[in-house]
């Protein structure tokens, strides 16, 4: 365990505002007597190991780290636990959508064809939407072709350029249909990427949660208490707390709930996305 | 049952959400509306859309006595952003207490009596105290200022033919080289001010501004006559540029204000009026009378807002008195008005070099700097000095005119 006496939380810099979030989270934190540092990973196995070494003693998780971080603990006879999420980590869902005059009415129609997806560990746009095409009945790979747009492997798809770039390959008739979250298809569309009406929504995942703040057992417990109670308690009212959370999307914070990740535990379990790390990881840290 | 926003077949992401947003802002923190409509990607977008934005929500299927609906309830955000705005003032100048004392630097660039919302970013703006920086006469300058405007293409007569002397050429070519730079001084001043003042005190802001654009006006005008025979320009000496610095790197508003309007300026109409009278010709006489108009202005708002100052804060005038001595004190070394300006000025108000006409141009510019003196007693006087601090300050004003 990090020996300092302040809390350290892990997170993944996928993008050059994490720093001006936690920065801004120290400076609340510890105006409120809660000593508190982070250290920023490259990608989040790297996060999950240093976690499961005891480098950190919290980790802001994807969903899929989350999974990796629990496959590891309980491989290990230990636990993991979360215990805060966004309000928007809660019942998200992800669609496939195709270009408007396709000839696709229903995911069978896929037979064949070939779906655009984002970041290969992108739990949002490749894992769990090809899971629920899996469900459907159709494989990938063997009833359909996949076109991966990987931007950032490591970093779970939190950045949005797959999903553009999957968006992209659709609308120049280089896939069939495009799997992106739910939001980022209107968002497309504002933003121009999706010239309006050019697509429809072919297909919607059922509901799943995203990130979450995750702890193993060893956690010293009064600080963990201490940080989610400080976190439960900020609100969007707050000018010093609005900026942070308008950065990371939230407007506010909820407790932690592990039932949102049963589609993409399906997933994995289908595709063995990360046995072998799992695998590799667990014996390291006995 | 009633549906509070049918949508009918509007997508919500073609606008629907419009009408969505406005119902729930009318029902208020957690209130909720009923939302219907058939467009099919509606229940997808609507889901999306309230998880970003903070609403929870709920479907309810198609009952009997009701259509298939999604209940939102507001969940807040919206209010809780504009929780602890500030209203930047009132917009109308004229009304008692709408340009505050003091403006937030957390109101940046918001204009007046906009509601901003807290926590935003503060601006480095030094000039934020109404004291230091307002007059009521600012909008009115400005509008005058606006109508005032003239098109240097059209309003001087650049294509009247006209032939002077080498030597009466040379004294107007010299004259407009020492203009020139005492305008780029006159632009640079008020323009470094415009930077730092709040824009709270937006009529301030804009009179600075047209006034920065009235010199950058100037600027050309003196130009074009000055290369209008000739290359090059004139002479720019060290102890003119000495004293414009003096200007440049005062660093209050309100002293650079008073050394440069209401002494500086105020000298140079004097000095402006001069050249119009004995101009050689119909293009100097013309660029002379356009900046003495538009400098009377200038002179006017630097007396209008120290006038102001000084009725707010008497104790103020010492500091403005001993910024002239220092800027004397700083001087006293230097050389003064450049000596080729003034034989300039000499010679074109003898109009040749008649040694009779010499000795009528050289009372007249004497003449000149008499004017000048009273006029600047005049200002000094107007802002509240007595009699011999006016006779003492205006002495002690720069050889350099401006
Ligand atoms: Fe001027
Ligand atoms: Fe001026």
């Amino acid at each position: 365990m990090a020996t300092s006496s302040a809390l350290v939380m892990g997170a993944v810099a996928y993008d050059p505002k994490v720093v001006t979030i936690w920065d801004g989270f120290q400076k609340y934190f510890g105006a409120r007597g809660l000593a508190f540092d982070y250290v920023l990973f490259s990608n989040y196995e790297k996060q999950v190991e240093a976690h499961v070494l005891g480098q950190i003693h919290v980790a802001w998780n994807s969903p899929l780290a989350w999974l990796e971080a629990e496959r590891v603990a309980n491989r290990l006879g230990r636990r993991a636990e979360a215990i805060c999420m966004r309000d928007t980590d809660i019942d998200l869902t992800s669609v496939a959508v195709v270009r408007s005059e396709s000839m696709i009415r229903s995911t069978g129609d896929l037979k064949g064809k070939t779906v655009a997806v984002g970041a290969s560990d992108s739990p949002q746009a490749k894992l769990i939407p090809l899971n629920f095409l899996a469900e459907c009945g159709l494989t990938p790979e063997r009833d359909f072709r996949v076109l991966v747009f990987d931007k950032l492997v490591g970093k779970h798809g939190d950045h949005i350029g797959g999903e553009r770039d999957a968006v992209r390959a659709l609308l120049r008739g280089e896939a069939d249909a495009a799997c992106v979250l739910d939001r980022n298809h209107p968002a497309f569309v504002r933003e121009g990427t999706i010239p309006s009406g050019a697509t429809r929504i072919l297909a919607q995942t059922p509901v799943f949660d995203h990130c979450n703040f995750t702890i193993l057992d060893d956690a010293p417990g009064q600080q963990i208490a201490q940080f989610r109670d400080l976190l439960l308690s900020m609100s969007y009212a707050d000018a010093e707390v609005r900026p942070l959370f308008d950065l990371e999307g939230l407007k506010r914070w909820v407790p932690g709930r592990t039932q949102g990740y049963a589609q993409l535990s399906a997933a994995l379990n289908r595709f063995g996305t990360i046995d072998a790390f799992v695998d590799n990881l667990a014996p390291r840290c006995k | 049952m009633q549906i509070d926003v049918d949508l009918g077949s509007l997508g919500f992401s073609d606008g629907g959400h419009l009408l969505v947003k406005r119902a729930l802002r009318t029902a208020g923190p957690g209130e909720s509306i009923t939302v219907a409509g058939t467009s099919p990607e509606l229940e997808i977008d609507l889901r999306a859309w309230c998880r970003e934005s903070g609403h929870t929500l709920r479907f309810e299927p198609k009952q009997p006595d009701r259509p298939a609906h999604a209940v939102v309830t507001n969940g807040g955000a919206e209010t809780d952003r504009w929780s602890g705005a500030q209203r930047a003032g009132e917009a109308d100048a004229g009304q008692p207490g709408a340009v505050v004392s003091h403006a937030s630097r957390h109101w940046g660039l918001a204009a007046r009596s906009a509601t901003v919302e807290a926590g935003s970013p503060e601006f480095r703006f030094n000039l934020v105290d109404k004291i230091e920086v307002w007059s009521d006469d600012a909008a009115r300058l400005y509008a005058q200022a606006v109508a005032a405007q003239w098109d240097p293409k059209t309003a001087i007569p650049w294509d009247t033919p006209f032939d002077l002397d080498d030597d009466v050429e040379d004294a107007v070519v010299q004259i407009m080289t020492y203009l020139i730079e005492n305008e780029t001084a006159a632009l640079i001043v008020p323009s470094r001010f415009i930077a730092q003042l709040h824009p709270h005190f937006r009529e301030v802001m804009q009179l600075l501004a047209v006034q920065a654009a009235d010199e950058a006006r100037h600027i050309e005008v003196f130009t074009r006559r000055g290369l209008l025979k000739r290359k090059q320009l004139g002479r720019s000496t060290s102890g003119g540029q000495a004293s414009l610095k003096t200007l440049v790197d005062e660093s209050e508003f309100a002293i650079a204000s008073f050394l440069l309007s209401v002494l500086g300026e105020g000298t140079f109409l004097s000095l402006l009026w001069f050249i119009e009278r004995y101009a050689p010709d119909p293009v100097t006489a013309a660029v002379a009378r356009l900046a003495a108009q538009d400098e009377g202005r200038h002179v006017a708002f630097g007396i209008a807002h120290l006038t102001q100052h000084l009725n707010n804060d008497p104790s103020y005038r010492p500091r403005l008195a001993d910024a002239v001595q220092r800027r004397h004190d700083a001087l006293q070394h230097t050389a003064g008005l450049n000596a080729e300006v003034f034989d300039a000025l000499v010679l074109i108000a003898a109009g040749s070099w008649q040694p009779q006409d010499l000795r009528k141009g050289h009372q007249r510019v004497m003449e000149l700097t008499r004017e000048m003196d009273e006029g600047r007693q005049k200002r000094l006087r107007r802002l509240g000095f007595d009699e011999a601090e006016a006779v003492e300050l205006s002495s002690l004003h720069t050889r350099n005119f401006m």
